[in-house]
């Protein structure tokens, strides 16, 4: 097969380095995760100059990278979503709802990890899956659709918590039941421990004063981010399932003609959607020992802006997993390096503001440039 | 004479009150381009979507080489051979023209949770296909957006033929084309049709249904005034029905009786 394509691309020989050049730069113009890192060099410069040094440090990218991947975590199914041409704005509403559910499961119905991951994971994809018959049957737009969930699930986990404590809206002791569960090392803590130590023990790491690790290891859910992406980029790329979700945001019409399962597709993204929420509500949970109303607020913007700064059009059919994966980075450096510098941490907002603005007109700019419309 | 691959039998389709087909009779024998004519909201792209399963016949009877079928989806037609390029292309301008040429039936490598999509033979026979097409692609991972209008057509055509198509439907293919493009898919119809395959040329404009058309057949308000054989037809008389058959009279004799 490579032989063959070398051949067919040698027939027309004409050896312009030049062009081949401008051809490279034009190929790297057109991928979408292009402004994410774009937008990642430029805060990662800005915060290198600003910020204190240790914000670059080990400890300190582990202390960024995590909220990273909190977030990341649900701006993969927010782009996939997002590509497969529908929004899911009751994502961040659904990881308090699972976050309660799983919270239920583990202290008042005492269940072990084993059943109650899976329990959590199917009433998030159950409730994915109700998102995506109602957007299909009435043909609404899933903004609006999901928008309605985002009221019904944030009031349903405040009654929920209140209902399963007696009245409290915070939900405790789920550390001590989950204590020594066989399944907690996959979903809480530190992976790669003993590699962090035996890095540490020969001095390649920082160390505290006792020779152990000041960073213990990488949280876990910096693995489940990187694997997710890594998962989710190969599907886009490389799976029929992947040409579907693209087929489906791009053109729906065109794609039901084509033969694509335009239907099945937009429900398994919903689902999916739901279950990264889900997963998120695991980890945070477990990580907080506890769960509340709060938990996941406004991470359904949060994690819609990290896929947008990733290339995702809001019109559907184009974007990338890798670049929610730098979009997602770039929430966790701003977000934490701010606390390195002098600046005001309030400028949060100004500066994710921004950053989605530029981002939608950057976007907007490269889908005329690869659709050559004018 | 040889046998039709597809024969549309008294089709009528009626969306509530309206009534876009009143009786439609229309067949298509392979190697041959058989154009349907008509003048706007005639019926032209309805009665094709019943052919390609896009829509349900209210009445009517459809026979796919001898056999009578009815089409739920697109899928069920496309399965039985018949492939349509849409007025509207069924082409996807964000993605690239490989993706777009594969779109629904990807080609697979490896197996069970490795299965895959095989970009690397998606991208050389989608450039091989259109190279027979007479359209040399820079890349098949170009998006669609960066073609021109005709040779978009010719993807969508191209792709119709490599899934093995029967019969191709057109669907106003050179409506919103200029000269030269129209020309290349005329000479893409031709290529198509000397391949065996039988093509439904939908169009109002007569002189492009006249230079690669072998019958031809008139649709005015969801009714056929007629078909007629290539060579028993003037250009001027095939307008003259277009428009809505003033002259009636003095062209039945031409269309053979069969009014
Ligand atoms: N989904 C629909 N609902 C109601 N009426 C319809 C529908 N589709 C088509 N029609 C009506 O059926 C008639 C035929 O329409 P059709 O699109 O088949 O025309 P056409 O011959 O393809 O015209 P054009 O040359 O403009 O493409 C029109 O009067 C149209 O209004
Ligand atoms: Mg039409």
């Amino acid at each position: 097969m490579t032989m063959e394509r070398a051949q067919m691309s040698s027939v027309p020989a004409t050896p312009d380095e030049r062009l081949r050049q401008v051809s490279f730069l034009s190929r790297l113009m057109k991928r979408p995760e292009l402004g994410a890192v774009a937008g990642l060099i430029l805060v990662v410069a800005f915060f290198a100059v600003t910020a204190d040094p240790a914000m670059f440090s080990l400890a300190g990218v582990i202390n960024f990278l995590t909220p990273a991947a909190q977030l990341g975590i649900l701006a993969l199914g927010a782009s996939l979503l997002m590509i497969g041409g529908e929004f899911d704005l009751s994502l961040g509403s659904m990881v308090a709802f699972a976050g309660l559910i799983f919270g239920v499961a583990v202290t008042v119905t005492g269940w072990p990890l084993i059943l109650a991951i899976p329990a959590t994971l199917l009433v998030a994809a159950l409730l994915g899956a109700v998102n995506a018959q109602i957007v299909l049957r009435t043909a609404l737009p899933s903004f609006i659709v999901t928008l309605a969930g985002l009221f019904i699930l944030r009031g349903l986990s405040l009654v929920g918590l209140k209902w399963a404590t007696g009245g409290s809206t915070q939900l405790r002791g789920v550390s001590d039941v989950v204590e020594g569960d066989w399944l907690l090392p996959f979903f809480s803590g530190d992976a790669f421990e003993g590699l962090f130590a035996w890095l540490a023990a020969r001095g390649w790491i920082e160390t505290f004063g006792n020779g152990s690790a000041k960073v213990p290891g990488v949280p876990v859910e910096i693995v489940w981010f990187v694997l997710l992406t890594a998962v989710a980029t190969w599907v886009l790329l490389r799976t029929p399932a992947g040409n579907w979700i693209f087929a489906s945001g791009g053109d729906k019409t065109a794609a039901i003609n084509s033969g694509v399962p335009v239907r099945k597709v937009k429900v398994a993204l919903f689902v999916l959607t739901a279950c990264c929420a889900a997963l998120v509500a695991i980890i945070t949970v477990l990580d907080a020992g506890s769960t509340d109303a709060r938990r996941g607020f406004q991470k359904e913007f949060e994690a819609i802006i990290a896929a947008v700064i990733g290339g995702a059009l809001l019109t559907g059919g184009y974007g990338s997993a890798v670049g929610a994966f730098f979009g997602s980075i770039i929430f966790g450096v701003v977000m934490i390096g701010l606390s390195y510098t002098n600046i005001d941490q309030d400028w949060y907002q100004v500066f994710l503001g921004s950053m989605l603005l530029v981002a939608v007109i950057f976007n907007n700019a490269i889908r005329k440039r690869v659709t050559g419309e004018r | 004479m040889t046998q039709p691959i597809i024969e549309m039998r008294s089709i009528e389709k009626n969306y509530g009150n309206i009534v876009a087909l009143a009786g439609v009779s229309f067949d298509v024998r392979p190697g041959e381009c058989h154009c349907l004519l008509g003048d706007n909201g005639a019926g032209k792209s309805t009665f094709i979507k019943t052919m390609s399963g896009v829509v349900q016949p209210t009445r009517g009877q459809i026979v796919v080489e001898g056999r009578p079928m009815s089409f739920q989806s697109p899928r069920d037609a496309m399965n039985a051979g018949i492939a349509t390029v849409y007025q509207d292309l069924a082409m996807i301008p964000l993605m690239s023209v490989a993706r777009n040429f594969f779109m629904g039936r990807e080609p697979t490598t490896g197996w069970g949770p490795f299965k895959r999509f095989d970009v690397e033979r998606a991208n050389s026979v989608t450039m091989a296909e259109m190279k027979k097409m007479g359209i040399n692609l820079r890349e098949a991972d170009q998006a669609v957006g960066t073609l021109s209008g005709g040779e978009r057509q010719t993807v969508a055509i191209a792709r119709a033929v490599h899934f093995g198509a029967k019969v191709l439907i057109l669907d106003e293919p050179t409506s919103a084309l200029g000269v030269r493009q129209t020309a290349n898919v005329l000479s893409t119809i031709d290529r198509v049709r000397k391949q065996g395959v039988g093509v439904v040329f939908i169009t109002h404009n007569v002189r492009h249904a006249m230079a690669v058309g072998d019958r031809f057949t008139v649709l005015n308000r969801g009714k056929t005034l007629g078909t007629s054989q290539r060579g028993e037809i003037t250009p001027d008389q095939l307008q003259d029905l277009m428009a809505g058959g003033q002259e009636m009279a003095q062209l039945e004799a031409s269309l053979g009786g069969t009014v």
